[in-house]
């Protein structure tokens, strides 16, 4: 309905919007982060004796698969500005197949957890008193809402990479992959907050 | 004014999209289409909750059951609550009136986001039903307040679920919108418009974008955790499981105090259109109200604990925000200063917005006045819950934004429909909303005084003179808005054709006809001077 969209193209808009969104997904996170510390406060003991159950191994490997896809993230930005197509979707490929093995850790890693009963609501955590409950509590809606948010990244880079295959994102026109880019990023940088909180502070 | 020049373009109203009848409409992305979506599903939800309201007032008019049990009348309080809320006062001003106006008083074609634009006002309908949908679905209605205070709100059989999940998806609303409109600000003023030559109301909707961003996300992840309380029992604010309900307070408050500046900023920056329109004058200190919108917004941030004062805090907190409380009643203050050192010595244009303007004042400095009582520490512990706080956010949130509201819609008016309304019937009924208001919410704070609790159906028969006078009140009140509401709806068909200056503003939305055409400009105009350049 608006000719001027047609005509008007602003990519500082577009990227300053991006930043202020991503303002709000830090705040959101927030929000946990204040709760975490509160209850870290109160609960030292449990906290640390919990923390240590957590696997760093696997955590460690979910962090370093992150800050790679990150990379390539980027660099699949670089590729689309040289206008090295093919190069920029097997980078973003690349991404998408790190983040889908960051999933699959967490999945294991989740599922381990279960076995042991171990998990928001059961009576075996309750057994174990009140900072078991509240750490576990954290750990599993704040790394939750993280897969969650790595699994919107990744359909987000899937529905720009398909862009870019049909050309619809060129090296003239490619503030929409710089986005993904930037959303990635936050979600990567917000495991490194999530990483020592859950697994290195003991 | 008499000389309109001629546009090619269309009207927004006539302009034929792509789409057909209702389409042509809830598919637009035109600002201006989308801020009467706005301004149609937002009024449709203000009479729902003012009907509530009433409803509530008519079981307070004697004492015992009256005509609804105390189960609905906490459903009803909680929904008006909710409606009202985040529905109806945080929306409001920026989702009708600045998605309107903004881009033409910076003088852009659009928002920068014209189709986020749009998504905004799907979250908004979506939210709004999800709440509506919880009063008819699962094991009764809500029944928590607004406020969805922990542990009640996770162990009552009330259907809590779609209400909470509501009001966060009104949240991502909220958040889209301003989120836009600081994009807008940021990168599509007309060449010329230096920060300091754009009009008050962009500037207040600047600050309020930023609360908009900043203080949202809070809430978000705050009804987050209470819905995961609730399916996946996790304990975050359950204290058989090891959590803190005060947690839950200070996170709720941390967003909604902000928000209260949501709710007021904007209607701040209305009325300092209004005011200067019809005082022919410039603004009095127009740096200074730029300044005070944004330290309003900034110590905003810094005062929920004001909310909690018997909640349970260490005496240093306490002090900290009962000092910030006074603080941020001072950039407010600054602001009614200069709006009356603006009246001073003008040749006054008595016009319907100009008195609601001018009710605003007064409303606004008796809510202000009242909210400075209950920030002071000692008289909170006496007013907390009490119809003290019930009549001190009334005169503010509805005193406040509602009467700014009111005279921002009839100000830009002829503006949006092209039509000029009855001015008769409109001071009429101000006039009588007005009294209403005045009984209504005015008894309300002796009766508070006096020790009557709030959020009861019942009441011991000491208040019931009180009372009487109260939901009398009440219903001239809503007897006055459905004046107002038809006079305005009347005016649309019989209403003269409206000139694009009726007023003799000098922003640059009455420099284009009304209602003004598809792509608002036809040439981006250059700006050099100030936004209130009157003789």
């Amino acid at each position: 309905m608006n000719m001027n969209m047609v005509t008007h193209r602003d990519d500082l808009a577009s990227k300053t919007g991006m930043w202020l969104f991503l303002f709000t997904e830090l705040l959101l996170f927030g929000g946990l982060f204040i709760v975490y510390s509160v209850y870290r406060y109160r609960n030292p003991i449990a906290f640390h004796q919990a923390a240590h159950e957590l696997s760093v191994v696997i955590g460690t490997a979910n962090t370093i698969i992150l800050l790679i896809s990150s990379t390539t993230i980027a660099m699949s930005i670089t590729a689309l500005q040289t206008k090295n197509k093919k190069l920029c979707l097997l980078l973003m490929g690349v991404t998408i197949l790190l983040g889908l093995a960051f999933l699959v850790n967490k999945y294991f890693e989740w599922g381990a957890h279960f076995r042991e009963h171990i998990y928001p609501g059961s009576s075996v955590l309750a057994l174990r008193g009140h900072g078991d409950v509240l750490f576990y509590g954290l750990y599993f809606f704040m790394t939750g809402l993280h897969a969650l948010h790595i699994i919107v990244g990744l359909v987000f880079i899937l529905v720009i990479a398909v862009s870019i295959f049909k050309d619809r994102i060129n090296s003239e026109n490619y503030v929409l992959l710089e986005n993904s880019g930037l959303y990635w990023h936050l979600v990567d940088l917000i495991w490194i907050f999530l990483f020592p909180l859950f697994y290195l502070i003991t | 004014m008499s000389t309109q020049k001629t546009f090619e373009e269309p009207s927004y109203l006539e302009y034929k999209g792509k789409y057909k009848g209702i389409f042509s409409w809830i598919l637009s992305t035109d600002h201006k289409r989308i801020a009467l979506l706005y301004l149609f599903s937002l009024m449709t939800f203000f009479i729902v909750g003012a009907t509530l309201g009433l409803l509530m007032k008519l079981e307070l008019i004697a004492p015992g059951k009256t005509i609804i049990t105390a189960q609905t009348y906490n459903a009803f309080f909680t929904l008006h609550g909710i409606i009202m809320i985040f529905a109806v006062v945080i929306p409001g001003l920026p989702a009708v009136f600045g998605n309107f106006l903004l881009p033409i008083m910076i003088g852009a074609k659009d928002v920068a986001f014209p189709r986020l634009n749009l998504l905004s006002w799907y979250f908004y309908v979506i939210g709004v039903s999800l709440v509506l949908i919880s009063q008819f679905t699962g094991q009764g209605p809500p029944d928590t307040g607004w406020t969805f205070y922990a542990p009640y709100s996770f162990r009552t059989t009330g259907n809590m679920l779609p209400a909470v999940f509501g009001a966060f998806v009104l949240g991502f609303s909220s958040i889209l919108t301003g989120l836009n409109f600081l994009v807008t600000i940021h990168r599509m003023r007309a060449p010329g418009m230096t920060w300091m030559k754009m009009p008050l109301f962009p500037w207040t909707l600047y600050a309020t974008g930023w609360v908009q961003l900043l203080a949202t996300p809070i809430i978000g992840i705050t009804l987050l955790m209470i819905i995961a309380e609730r399916t996946l029992h996790i304990g975050f604010f359950d204290p058989t499981l090891g959590g803190d309900p005060i947690l839950y307070q200070h996170l709720f408050w941390t967003y909604s105090h902000p928000a209260v500046y949501i709710m007021i900023l904007p209607a701040m920056g209305a009325i300092s259109e209004i005011i200067p329109a019809f005082c022919h004058k410039t603004i009095f200190g127009y740096k200074f109200i730029v300044a005070s919108s944004i330290a309003i917004a900034f110590v905003g941030y810094f005062i929920w604990g004001h909310h909690m004062f018997t909640s349970g805090m260490s005496g240093t907190a306490l002090y900290t925000f009962s000092l910030l409380t006074f603080i941020v009643a001072i950039p407010s203050a600054v602001k009614v200063f200069n709006w009356i050192s603006t009246m001073h010595k003008a040749s006054i244009d008595l016009q319907t917005p100009f008195f609601w303007a001018v009710g605003f004042l007064f409303v606004f400095m008796i809510g202000g006045f009242s909210g400075l009582i209950l920030g002071a520490l000692a008289a909170n512990i006496h007013l907390h819950n009490t119809h003290f706080v019930v009549a001190h956010f009334h005169f503010i949130v509805f005193g406040g934004t509602g009467y700014a509201f009111f005279g921002a819609m009839h100000y830009w008016y002829p503006k949006i429909t092209g039509k000029m309304y009855d001015s008769r019937w409109a001071n009429t009924g101000l006039i009588i909303f007005f009294l209403g208001f005045i009984t209504l919410y005015g008894e309300m704070f002796f009766l508070g005084m006096r020790g009557m609790p709030r959020r009861y159906y019942d009441y011991d028969e000491i208040f019931h003179t009180g009372n009487i006078f109260s939901s009398l009140g009440a219903i001239v009140m809503y007897f006055g808005l459905a004046v107002i509401i038809i006079n305005l709806i009347a005016s649309l068909k019989n209403g003269i054709k409206a000139p694009s200056d009726p007023w003799g503003g000098k922003t640059l939305e009455w420099t284009i006809p009304s209602p003004p055409p598809v792509e608002n400009f036809d040439e981006i105009p250059v700006i050099t001077k100030g936004p209130y350049n009157y003789k």
